[in-house]
């Protein structure tokens, strides 16, 4: 099993064990807020990528064959979301990216179609990782690696 | 203000919204404060659209058969109920449209493309919603005239002044919001239609957010055109009035072409029937018109003035009782508001706000409400809005206020 499909069970096991919806929601906030905040000038019109509500920016390098992914969103509660992406995605393969299920996010048990949901940034951000996969994945290959 | 307003019921108004018995999840009551979006409904209006979809169905204008005969009694028949609820001159200055939207629209492409030259002004606020001001921005654009913009104060009113100083010979058109939907201001529209006629100019009036509030009499105002979106005032979707001075409306281009609104046609030139029905082609949206005209019946059963004056108890309530919450700021502090509490709280994003509220069964509005100009002016990316009903009641307001302290404990 890939390292990112046993983040994303730690993570639904981690806010499923929490029974009160709003004590779910202060952890997510507290995982958010325990992301290290990504600088203002990286909060730039190039990495932001388009919510409506909230503002998600991210922010995808390549350190070997791994990817690195840094993300950050002006709103608490999207903000601890996307940490949780992060936490998932963030130093993996671009095979691995491409293979994994976006849509873990719907079983922590906040909103069945959070994953799905326009108003955030979050099914943006998760396609945009994605791409950013294909796009590493292909540079790789051109490399010979 | 008339301080022998009529008495008002809310628990029997609400025992006609069956919305209002429905939660969400875990069990909670729902707690609906976006009326200023969209309103409820009262179980009158409902009836009258299911009843007439199973039992009276048929064609309006268009029939020789009975069916046909009663609808369109029916649908004319709220055109003089509008006419009534607006006190318009006459029921021919009554045009249904989809809504506010569609009616500025349709004073844009059918006065303003005909009548604007270049160097021709349009005098808008900035309290606008983006529907009093890209249609204008369209018909200036294809005329060569220009929009401006009146500033408004730090309370969130129409800086008068200033608009005395931007009024002048070359402005031909002034429209202005009564009652704003991101501040709640209600606009000193009588004087401004006065001020706009001593120029020459037209005054246009949005009446989205006052129709459901306030009583509206369109001949005390003034104003040349007004405009109102039945959704906002207890009735469906899909069915809006504009009221327009009969001598504008004989002037103006029709807006659509097509059935109904026509004369005569044929391929040498075809000709338009009068107004109102220049402004309505094809088959129209007949049944929403008709359940319109109950949800008119409905208002002015419990009578405008005392909706009126409810409705000033709840936005000081709701106002005082805010203050409570800690950071909360009120935008729009003007004297005279109505309808709602627009608000933002230091260190806290709406949108987190919205969905914490959201989960206690409570609804509210966070966001940019169509009205960038003014979140612009005030330096907010969004605000957070509650939004008040017939059906509102102080304890919902209590419950919105309970949510917002919790909530801003745990993001602050």
């Amino acid at each position: 099993m890939s390292d990112i499909k046993a983040r994303q069970d730690a993570i639904v096991d981690e806010l499923s064990a929490i029974s009160d919806w709003r004590e779910r929601y202060r952890r997510i906030i507290r995982i958010g807020r325990d992301m290290p905040e990504m600088p203002e000038a990286d909060r730039d019109d190039d990495h932001l990528v388009k919510g409506c509500q909230s503002r998600v920016w991210l922010h995808a390098d390549l350190e070997g064959d791994r990817v690195r992914f840094r993300g950050f969103s002006d709103t608490s509660i999207v903000n601890g979301l996307v940490a949780m992406l992060i936490r998932v995605f963030d130093d993996s393969t671009p095979a691995d990216i491409l293979a994994a299920d976006g849509s873990f996010l719907d079983r922590i048990g906040i909103h069945e179609n959070l994953s799905q949901n326009r108003a955030n940034g979050l099914a943006a951000m998760i396609k945009q990782i994605k791409a950013y996969g294909i796009g590493y994945q292909h540079l790789l290959s051109m490399q010979g690696r | 203000m008339n301080t022998t307003a009529p008495p008002f019921d809310v628990e029997r108004v609400r025992s006609d919204f069956p919305q209002l018995k429905r939660t969400v999840y875990d069990d909670r009551p729902l707690v609906f404060l976006d009326s200023a979006a969209t309103s409820l409904k009262p179980q009158q209006v409902i009836d009258r659209i299911t009843r007439f979809y199973s039992h009276d169905y048929g064609t309006v204008r268009r029939g020789v058969y009975l069916l046909s005969q009663e609808a369109t009694v029916m649908y004319e028949g709220t055109r003089d109920l509008a006419a009534g609820f607006l006190n318009a001159p006459s029921r021919d200055e009554v045009i249904f449209v989809r809504g506010v939207t569609e009616a500025m629209n349709l004073i844009a492409i059918g006065w303003g493309r005909k009548f604007l030259q270049p160097g021709d002004e349009i005098l808008l606020t900035q309290m606008e919603h983006h529907s009093n001001i890209v249609p204008w921005q369209l018909a200036a654009a294809a005329t060569g005239a220009t929009v401006k913009a009146v500033p408004i104060t730090d309370r969130g009113e129409i800086d008068l002044e200033a608009f005395d100083a931007m009024l002048t010979e070359k402005v031909k058109l002034v429209s202005v919001v009564h009652v704003s939907n991101g501040l709640g201001t209600i606009n000193p529209v009588k004087t401004i239609a006065a001020k706009a006629h001593s120029v020459g100019a037209l005054c246009v009036v949005d009446g989205a957010q006052a129709a459901p509030h306030l009583p509206i009499d369109v001949q005390d105002i003034g104003c040349d055109f007004y405009a109102c979106s039945g959704h906002k005032m207890l009735g469906p979707t899909g069915a809006g009035l504009l009221w327009g001075r009969a001598e504008l409306l004989d002037a103006m281009d029709p807006y659509q072409g097509g059935g109904e609104m026509i004369d005569r046609v044929s391929f040498d030139g075809s000709t338009w029937d009068d107004a109102p029905h220049k402004f309505e082609a094809g088959t129209p949206a007949f049944v929403q018109v008709i359940a319109l005209g109950t949800a008119i019946e409905y208002l002015q059963a419990l009578d405008l003035r005392a909706v009126a004056a409810r409705d000033a108890v709840l936005v000081d309530y709701a106002t005082e009782a805010m203050q409570q919450v800690p950071g909360l700021s009120v935008m729009g502090t003007a004297p005279e508001k109505s309808g709602l509490v627009a608000f933002t709280i230091d260190g806290v994003h709406p949108y987190d706000v919205g969905t914490l509220l959201d989960r206690d069964g409570i609804c509210i509005r966070v966001g940019q409400h169509c009205v960038q100009p003014i979140m612009d002016r005030f330096g907010v990316p969004a605000t957070a809005r509650a939004s008040f009903g017939v059906y509102t009641t102080e304890a919902e307001i209590d419950a919105l206020v309970a949510s917002l302290q919790l909530a801003v404990d745990m993001l602050a």
